[in-house]
């Protein structure tokens, strides 16, 4: 090979691991809209990932801050989900509040469930696994008792249209393609262009080093391409649903804060050397407190999504969320160990896990094997993490 | 008189960048207590190691031969099969098990998958009244003191049925009386035929049971001198553990030091983190001046770490007493961030464990202290931190491909540079360099000097602890040692001598 030819396998090689979850997910994607005949990416379905997976990706980003401060995950947040559906649903329906009121309390509760929880770990140092399992044992059988058992239907129209509703403008939207979806997708794809060219100037003006040109302006297209097919085929169902949007608020804040403050570097330099974290003059108790009120505060705010989605608030509700939205992490390329990951990355993985369970219920893949197939996924997303962060190791010894 | 049950020949073992012994030949005859002596790091543990099969053959050169027939340790069990047992330093005992159970740790009385418990206390105690300890064998370690701990060590050694019995600095967290309790179970031990290698720093001891010594210095044998011949004494030894020329191994330093005294420690005391009745630093005080460089001497284990990390915002300790005055005004810091606001750094003698985050970039281990320096209400200017980085990393001259580069993949020099870099970054006015050369090759340190002479030439004052006493009085204008916990003596560099600092903490050692 000559060394022009090995320059250009090894810079393919680290795009490749880089973008790994990304070109799997396409993959996956691919593999069922061949494997369902084309009825995969019908727009209804593509409306449907969104619709199915919304709790989950909400719920993966806090996941995701507890993961990072150390491999800490927080099992309690299905149960957390339940009991403040239940409250949203015994206040709203059996007695009548306001629904604008019933959801900042039932915003409360989420946050009041999140002080606790991080206090006991982060300043008494009750190690997280027992606090959360705790949890999850003590809120969903406080909701079992709010519910008595039961199922709380018919929450007002005004609480359930925040989210289930569709961006509707009558004057693009009557006919048989809700323009406002093309419109915001344009829109977005604009926005992001400006962004990264501005950036990308004042950078050079600054003297900064600037990414190579190619690389920057093919993953432009690649991202807006990928936005306007969606938004063309949502615009061909209902046009943009609102949760889409809800969606779109909560990751952008998460991942500004991650990538861009203060706050969230502590959260990446605790989960890499906790001791260095201490020395450096950061108070760890802060940042680990602070991960577990925020998760607990977003499964909060997921509980009313999933309430307005069922439009119930049942006893069951929030089962086995906490594994989807652990999940999501690791396959995201979080670590296990801590200090790596991404919001992106965890959004990502979301919804590989949302294209396996629709592509496998619209294949026709018998429900208990489907189990068994993301199992099987979440086990090989970790295995990758280890052996490259082994491989890594041997490298530099 | 040459019946010898060890001789190790001409064994040679080299790490990444350091040789660590060098060509260094030991014969131990049968039944004598032999003490091996050195500064830190000499090489005295290393050689343990290979004895003891920790580094397996074929990792070294040379050849062991134990009773006249050669050896090739693969792992520590070859060499406990033979009746070799090292008892390391620190103790490796399981503290929430019983005395009996971390005897027979890895060599349970009974089969694999039923263990005979009545044997192995019943074998435990036996044992136990052999070394003098009353204690029940159910005892758990925990609830034992450490002294008791190091006779548990000897114990389950014996149950080994050891013919070598190997002790790294057995002394060392002991206190007078359990010492010598020690001491005389050694002698009882030498009359029933078992022969003793005891590393320590401890003179008196040494003069106390050992019938040989040999002297290791920077890998090397210097000599060993029979006890009995009557001509040893301290001075020669000292003489032998430390007589190395100093070359030019430092830069040419210039004085900077200033009439202000920036940081004033007065009476201060600490106590172990865990164990709090146990006092680690003891009345110490101490003072450093503007543009100074103050040398803390002193071996491993005197408390220096945790005076310094003490003083660096309670970061180590409980019960932290005394006062703090920096710039003349007495403060008190209770975290990091406070010692941080005030001037102070630490750098850490353990730069993976306490210092860097081995899986980020060197950029963001640069400015983690000092997040503020390159943000705007908490919110990170990215393109900022990566120019700060980058005239950090040329200003210290680290060798890397970028500084997105993972510090986990850089040399220990250059991790040195980047957990300096980082709190160089923070602008400290008083830098606490704990073992700032610890692990890295001789141009690696060389440049650290630079940095450090450069550090005070702009005004800053540094505190330098190390172990290395050619460093310290090549590279201070001012140097304390410490000893057991206390400042035992304080010295100008000028009238400064590696005999000097030696004879202080010795002294010490002598005196308690």
């Amino acid at each position: 090979m000559s060394s022009k030819q090995t320059a250009l396998w090894n810079k393919t090689k680290t795009f490749l691991l880089k973008n790994t979850m990304i070109i799997a997910l396409v993959l996956v994607y691919l593999f069922f809209i061949i494997k369902s005949q084309g009825r995969m990416f019908l727009p209804q379905n593509v409306n449907n990932l969104i619709m199915q997976n919304s709790y989950v990706v909400i719920i993966a980003v806090g996941m995701l801050l507890c993961i990072l401060t150390g491999g800490n995950i927080d099992l309690s947040v299905g149960a957390t989900v339940c009991l403040v559906g239940a409250i949203c649903g015994v206040l709203m329906v059996n007695l009548n509040m306001n629904p604008y009121l019933t959801m900042v309390i039932c915003l409360l509760a989420g946050l009041a469930i999140g002080l606790w929880q991080g206090f006991w770990i982060a300043y008494v140092r009750v190690p997280p696994f027992i606090v959360t399992l705790a949890g999850m044992l003590l809120f969903r059988g406080l909701a079992q008792a709010i519910l008595g058992g039961l199922t709380i239907s018919g929450f007002p129209d005004s609480f359930l249209s925040i989210f289930n509703n569709y961006v509707n403008i009558p004057a693009l939207d009557s006919g048989a393609i809700h323009y406002s979806a093309i419109i915001f997708g344009v829109i977005c794809c604009v926005i992001f262009a400006v962004a990264t060219i501005f950036s990308n100037i004042s950078k050079k003006r600054k003297g900064y080093t600037v990414e190579n040109r190619l690389s920057m302006y093919s993953k432009l297209v690649v991202i807006c391409a990928i936005v306007m097919v969606l938004m063309y085929k949502l615009s061909l169902y209902k046009g943009i649903p609102y949760i889409l949007l809800w969606l779109i608020g909560i990751v952008s804040i998460y991942a500004y804060i991650t990538a861009k403050t203060t706050f969230g570097r502590h959260f990446y330099a605790l989960g890499g050397n906790e001791k260095a974290t201490k020395l450096s003059g950061i108070n760890t108790n802060r940042i680990y407190f602070s991960a577990y009120v925020n998760v607990s505060f977003l499964s909060g705010l997921a509980a009313l999504v999933v309430a307005a989605r069922f439009t119930s608030a049942n006893p069951a509700a929030g089962t086995n969320y906490e594994l989807d939205a652990i999940g999501a992490c690791f396959i995201g390329g979080a670590s296990a160990y801590g200090g790596i990951g991404t919001v992106s990355g965890a959004v990502i993985g979301a919804v590989l896990m949302g294209v396996l369970n629709l592509g496998m219920n619209i294949i026709g893949v018998d429900s208990n094997f489907q189990k068994v197939v993301k199992g099987l996924v979440l086990l090989a997303a970790v295995i990758f993490d280890v052996v490259s962060k082994r491989k890594a190791i041997k490298a530099a010894a | 008189m040459s019946d010898n049950i060890l001789e190790m020949r001409h064994i040679t073992k080299e790490f990444p960048g350091v040789k660590a012994l060098d060509d260094v030949s030991l014969s131990v005859r049968r039944g004598e207590i032999h003490a091996v002596v050195g500064e830190n790091g000499a090489g005295k543990s290393t050689l343990m190691n290979v004895l003891s099969g920790i580094y397996p053959h074929g990792s070294f050169d040379g050849e062991i031969y134990y009773n006249g027939a050669p050896c090739c340790f693969m792992k520590i069990r070859d060499s406990e099969d033979l009746g070799i047992v090292i008892i390391h330093q620190e103790l490796a005992l399981v503290p929430y098990l019983s005395i009996a159970e971390n005897m027979f740790l890895g060599n349970e009385r009974g089969s694999s998958i039923n263990i005979d418990w009545d044997e192995t206390y019943a074998k435990a105690d036996e044992l136990l009244k052999v070394v003098g300890l009353r204690d029940s064998s159910h005892t758990l370690i925990k609830d034992i003191g450490v002294g008791k701990q190091q006779l548990v060590e000897i114990a389950k050694a014996l149950s080994k049925n050891v013919k070598l019995l190997i002790l790294d600095e057995p002394t060392a967290s002991l206190n007078e009386s359990d010492s010598k309790k020690l001491l005389d179970l050694l002698k009882e031990f030498q009359k029933k035929g078992v022969t003793s290698i005891m590393i320590s720093h401890k003179l008196n001891e040494i003069a106390y049971v050992a019938d040989r010594i040999t002297i290791i210095r920077d890998g090397m044998v210097i000599e060993t001198l029979d006890m009995s011949e009557g001509n040893v004494d301290e001075a020669r030894i000292i003489r032998g553990m430390v007589g190395r020329e100093i070359t030019n191994r430092f830069p040419a330093r210039e004085h900077h030091v200033q009439d202000e005294v920036v940081l004033e420690v007065d009476h201060w005391s600490v106590h172990h983190e865990q164990y709090s009745d146990r006092t680690v630093v003891d009345d110490v005080s101490f003072d450093i001046k503007k543009g100074e460089v103050v040398g803390i001497a002193g071996l491993m284990g005197a408390g220096r770490t945790e005076l310094a990390m003490s003083i660096f915002g309670k970061s180590y300790g409980s019960s932290v007493h005394g006062t703090l005055k920096i710039h003349g005004k007495e403060v008190v810091l209770n975290n990091e961030r406070d010692a941080i606001s005030h001037g102070l750094a630490y750098v850490t003698e353990d730069r993976k464990g306490n210092g860097l985050i081995l899986s980020n970039p060197i950029r963001v281990n640069t400015t983690l202290a000092r997040l503020d320096k390159i943000s705007n209400h908490e919110v990170i200017d990215l393109d900022k931190e990566y120019n700060m980085a980058v005239s950090m990393k040329d200003l210290l001259g680290i060798k890397c491909s970028s500084v997105e580069q993972l510090v986990g993949n850089l040399s220990g020099g250059n991790q040195q540079k980047v957990l300096l870099a980082k709190w160089m970054f923070a602008e400290p006015d008083i830098l606490l360099l704990d073992e700032p050369t610890r692990g890295i090759d001789v141009g690696a340190k060389y440049e650290i000097y630079c940095i450090i002479n450069d550090l005070v030439s702009q005004g800053k004052s540094v505190v330098m602890i190390s172990s290395e006493m050619p460093e310290v009085l090549g590279m201070c204008d001012r140097i304390y040692v410490m000893s057991e916990g206390r400042m035992v003596g304080e010295m100008d560099a000028v009238h400064a001598t590696q005999e000097r600092i030696m004879s202080s903490i010795l002294s010490v050692n002598k005196g308690a």
